[in-house]
C-alpha cells in the first residue's frame, strides 16, 4: 500500500530524513519509535505532502502510484490520512461543518455528489458513539479550548468519518490519560481491517499494547537502524533508546 | 480599457457567463461605460455650488442651504487623526458634476440607453429577474443622477416613497426640508460640508406611519468618469411605527487615479419604528501595486426616537482607504442600536472604520459586532465610541471586536473609546485577535480540503455572526465577495 525507497527530505538546508525504506501492507499495523529528534514527525509530515520540508531523494508509492508532486489535498483523496500530534485550532468553524466540508470535498474530487445529509447525520451518531463523544461537542469550534485528549479523540473522530485507506498517527498517545487512551485505541481498533493499515508513531511502549503492532521500526537519526516484531517494542521499552545506538555503532 | 465595439459584443451576456466571470481573479467590475458625459469644470467654489443646484433645477432654500454649507467647508481643516496615510486629494482637481447626457427618467426601461442597461446587466442587476423573483425595488445611480426607478408604482401604493433625492427635493420639499441635515449637520465634519455643498444625488425614502415596507429597497451606486467624486445623499425617514429594510451595494471601475466618495447617509426611525441599513461595499481597492482606488470617506448616522430601533449591517471589501462609522443616536427612551460589521483589507488597503453608540435616552441598548480581516500589506482599525450622557438611565452597551490577520505583513488595531457620565451604566467589550496560519491551511488541505476553499471555510466562520444579519438574497452575494477578495492571501 505504502512503498518509501530511499527517502531524503530537508528543511533549511538540514537534512533530517537520510534514506528511509517503508514497505507497509493493506491490513498491517506498523510502529515507528524513536527518540527525539529522530525524524518521526517530519516523516508523518512528508508523506502527508507537507511543503516545508524538501523531498531531496528517493520517492514514496502510495497504491501503486508515485505521489510525490501530489498537493496534500490531492493524497488525502486518495485515503491518506495524518492524526496530527497538535491539532491546530479553527474558530468559528464547527466539529460538524469542518468534517462536513472534507467529506464532501473528497467525494467531489471523486466526482461523487455531496453525501446527503440524513446519511451525514446517521454517520456521525454512529461514529461520535464508537469514541464516546458527547454530541454537544461536535458543534464547538475546531479544537478550539479542548484539551489534550479531547483534540486526539477528535483526530480519530475525523478519521473515522473519513475512512482512510492508510492512517498515520502521529504520538496520538501523547498527552492522553489511561481513559482517553483506551478510547482512542478502541476506536482505532475498530476502524482496522484487511483493507486499510495504520503507522503508529510513538515514543512508547503503552499505545502498543492496545494498539498491537505486526512490526516495529526504530528510527534513529534520520534512519531506520532496526526492524522487528512487537517483542522489539518490548526490548527497547526495557533497555531505552542508547541499547540501539550502542548496537547501531557497532 | 473597454472599447465601445468590446462593450457591443456582449449584448447577449447571460447570468450564467456573468457567475463565472465572478470566478476569476480579476476585478470584476473593472470597466467604464464610455457614454458621453454631461460634465462640469474642475475645481470648487461657489459658483460651481449654484451650476450644481441650476444643473438640478433646486428651489432656493436648496441652493442656500448648499452654499452655507459651502462656506463652511472653505474654514475647515481636513481630518488627520485616522490611523491612514494617504495622498490627500487635490479637491481643486477633481469634477464634481458628471451625469450620463441621456438623463431623464423613463417610464419603462425600454426607453433607456441600451448601453446603460448592459452595465446594469454587468453589474449583475438583472432589472428583469429582481423584478420577477426578488420582489427588490431598485434605485439605480449611475456617476452623480438616478436613471432608473422601478416599482415606484406599487410602493406608492402603500404611501412609501422611493426616490432620487433630486426628485424629492421638488415633489416632497417639505419632506426633506423638515428632515435633511438634521442628523448630520452641514458643519458636521469637513467630508459632509463637502457633501452638503455639492451633493448631486442619492436616494430618498419616506416610510409612512405603521406601514411595513414590503420589500427590500435597495440601491447601486458607481462612479464612472475619472476624475469625478461621487458625493450622494441618502435621507431615510421611517414614521411612527413603520418598518423598511434598505440596502446599498456599491462598485467602481478600475481607475489609476484615486477616486473620492463622500457620502453622507442620515436616518430617522420614528416612534417605534425601526430601520435595517445594510452595504455591500466593493468600490475598486487598488491594484497589487497599492495604485490606484477609490477613498471612501462617509458620514452615516441614525437617530432613534422612543422604541426605536436602527441596525447597520456592513460588509466593506473594497476601496483604498476606507473611513466610515456608521452612528446611532439613541435619542429616545427604550431605544436600540445595532452595528455588525466585517471589513476586509488586502493588498496595501487600510481602513480606519468603526461605530459611535451614543446614549441619551433611558434604558437605551446597544450592540456592536466588528470583524476585521486584514491580508497582504493593508491595515485595520476598528475605532468604537460608547458614549453615556448623564441623564441616560440605565443604559447597555455589548461590543465585541474581533480581528483575523492572514500572513506576517498586515495590521490590526483597535482604539475602542468608552465615554459615561452616568452610573448605571453597564458597558461589555470583547476582544480576539487571531492569525490564519499555514499550519491551518495543510491541516484543512490533509483532511481533502484545498487552499481556497480553506481560507473561504475559515474566513466564514470568523464573520458568520455578521454573515447571519444580511437580508438572505445579499448574503450569499457578500459570502462570494469575501472569498474573491481573499483570494492568494495566504502564500
Amino acid at each position: 500500500m505504502l512503498r518509501i525507497e530511499d527517502l531524503h527530505a530537508s528543511v533549511e538546508d538540514k537534512e533530517i530524513l537520510k534514506g528511509i525504506n517503508l514497505d507497509i501492507k493493506a491490513g498491517e499495523v506498523h510502529a515507528i519509535m524513536g527518540p527525539n529528534g529522530s525524524g518521526k514527525s517530519t516523516l508523518s509530515s512528508v508523506i502527508a505532502g507537507n511543503d516545508y520540508f524538501e523531498v531531496t531523494k528517493g520517492n514514496i508509492e502510495f497504491l501503486g502510484e508515485d505521489i510525490g508532486e501530489l498537493a496534500p489535498e490531492d493524497r488525502a483523496h486518495r485515503g491518506l490520512f495524518l492524526s496530527f500530534q497538535y491539532p491546530v485550532e479553527i474558530p468559528g468553524v464547527s466539529v460538524t461543518n469542518f468534517v462536513k466540508t472534507a467529506i464532501n470535498e473528497t467525494r467531489r474530487a471523486k466526482g461523487l455528489e455531496d453525501m446527503p445529509a440524513k446519511e451525514m447525520l446517521k454517520m456521525i451518531r454512529e461514529k461520535s458513539e464508537l469514541l464516546e463523544i458527547d454530541r454537544k461537542f461536535l458543534s464547538r469550534s475546531l479544537n478550539e479550548g479542548f484539551s489534550g485528549g479531547e483534540k486526539k479523540r477528535n483526530e480519530i473522530f475525523q478519521m473515522a468519518m473519513l475512512e482512510p485507506k492508510l492512517a498515520i498517527l502521529d504520538e496520538t498517545d501523547s498527552g492522553l490519560d489511561i481513559d482517553a487512551l483506551r478510547i482512542v485505541a478502541g476506536g482505532v481498533n475498530k476502524l482496522k481491517s484487511k483493507d486499510n493499515a495504520v503507522v503508529v508513531i510513538t515514543h512508547y511502549q503503552r499505545l502498543l499494547e492496545y494498539i498491537v503492532p505486526d512490526f516495529v521500526h526504530v528510527l534513529l537519526n534520520g534512519r531506520i537502524v532496526k526492524s522487528g516484531g512487537k517483542e522489539l517494542a518490548l526490548e527497547l521499552e526495557e533497555k531505552g533508546y542508547d541499547w540501539i545506538k550502542n548496537e547501531v555503532a557497532v | 480599457m473597454f472599447l465601445r465595439n468590446n462593450f457591443k459584443s456582449k449584448m447577449a451576456y447571460t447570468e450564467e457567463e456573468l457567475k463565472k466571470e465572478l470566478e476569476t481573479k480579476e476585478y470584476e467590475y473593472g470597466f467604464y461605460t464610455d457614454i458621453e458625459s454631461d460634465t462640469l469644470p474642475i475645481g470648487l467654489n461657489e459658483d460651481i455650488v449654484r451650476a450644481i443646484s441650476k444643473k438640478k433645477n433646486e428651489p432656493q432654500w436648496m441652493t442656500d442651504w448648499r452654499l452655507e454649507a459651502f462656506s463652511y467647508w472653505k474654514q475647515m481643516e481636513e481630518p488627520e487623526w485616522a490611523n491612514v496615510t494617504y495622498q490627500k486629494p487635490d479637491f481643486q482637481a477633481i469634477s464634481y458634476y458628471s451625469a450620463p447626457v441621456s438623463a431623464p427618467k423613463y417610464d419603462s426601461l425600454d426607453e433607456v440607453d441600451p448601453e446603460l442597461l448592459d452595465t446594469f446587466k454587468r453589474l449583475g442587476i438583472s432589472m428583469d429577474e429582481q423584478k420577477k423573483l426578488a420582489g427588490v425595488a431598485v434605485d439605480v445611480v449611475m456617476d452623480s443622477v438616478s436613471v432608473a426607478t422601478s416599482f415606484k408604482k406599487t410602493l406608492g401604493e402603500k404611501g412609501i416613497i422611493f426616490c432620487s433625492i433630486s426628485e424629492a427635493i421638488q415633489k416632497h420639499p417639505e419632506l426633506v426640508k423638515k428632515y435633511l441635515g438634521t442628523v448630520v449637520p452641514q458643519k458636521d465634519n469637513f467630508y459632509a460640508a463637502l457633501n452638503s455643498a455639492v451633493f448631486s444625488d442619492g436616494s430618498f425614502c419616506y416610510i409612512p406611519k405603521g406601514v411595513r415596507c414590503p420589500m427590500e429597497l435597495s440601491t447601486y451606486f458607481r462612479i464612472n468618469q475619472a476624475g469625478t467624486g461621487q458625493f450622494e445623499r441618502t435621507l431615510v425617514i421611517a414614521d411612527e411605527s413603520s418598518y423598511v429594510s434598505y440596502l446599498e451595494g456599491c462598485t467602481a471601475p478600475t481607475r489609476d487615479e484615486n477616486q473620492l466618495h463622500a457620502a453622507v447617509v442620515e436616518l430617522i426611525a420614528l416612534d417605534d419604528a425601526e430601520i435595517k441599513y445594510s452595504t455591500v461595499q466593493n468600490w475598486f481597492p487598488g491594484n497589487k501595486e497599492g495604485k490606484g482606488g477609490v477613498f471612501n470617506f462617509v458620514t452615516k448616522r441614525g437617530l432613534c426616537e422612543k422604541r426605536a430601533k436602527i441596525s447597520w449591517t456592513q460588509v466593506e471589501t473594497g476601496s483604498a482607504v476606507t473611513w466610515k462609522y456608521p452612528s446611532c443616536i439613541l435619542k429616545g427612551d427604550h431605544s436600540v442600536g445595532e452595528f455588525y460589521s466585517i471589513a476586509v483589507t488586502n493588498n496595501f488597503q487600510q481602513a480606519d472604520t468603526g461605530t459611535k453608540m451614543i446614549h441619551l435616552g433611558k434604558n437605551t441598548r446597544s450592540t456592536i459586532i466588528s470583524k476585521g480581516i486584514s491580508a497582504g500589506r493593508s491595515q485595520n482599525s476598528y475605532r468604537g465610541l460608547v458614549q453615556v450622557h448623564g441623564r441616560a438611565e440605565n443604559a447597555r452597551n455589548f461590543s465585541q471586536c474581533d480581528s483575523l490577520l492572514m500572513g506576517n505583513a498586515c495590521g490590526a488595531h483597535t482604539f475602542p473609546y468608552i465615554e459615561t457620565k452616568n452610573k448605571t451604566a453597564q458597558i461589555e467589550h470583547e476582544a480576539t485577535t487571531s492569525k490564519i496560519g499555514e499550519d491551518q491551511i495543510f491541516y484543512c488541505n490533509q483532511r481533502g480540503i484545498d487552499t481556497e476553499k480553506a481560507i473561504a471555510l475559515i474566513v466564514n466562520g470568523f464573520s458568520k455572526e455578521v454573515l447571519n444579519k444580511l437580508p438572505m438574497e445579499f448574503a450569499v452575494e457578500a459570502q462570494k465577495l469575501l472569498e474573491i477578495s481573499l483570494e492568494g492571501s495566504v502564500g
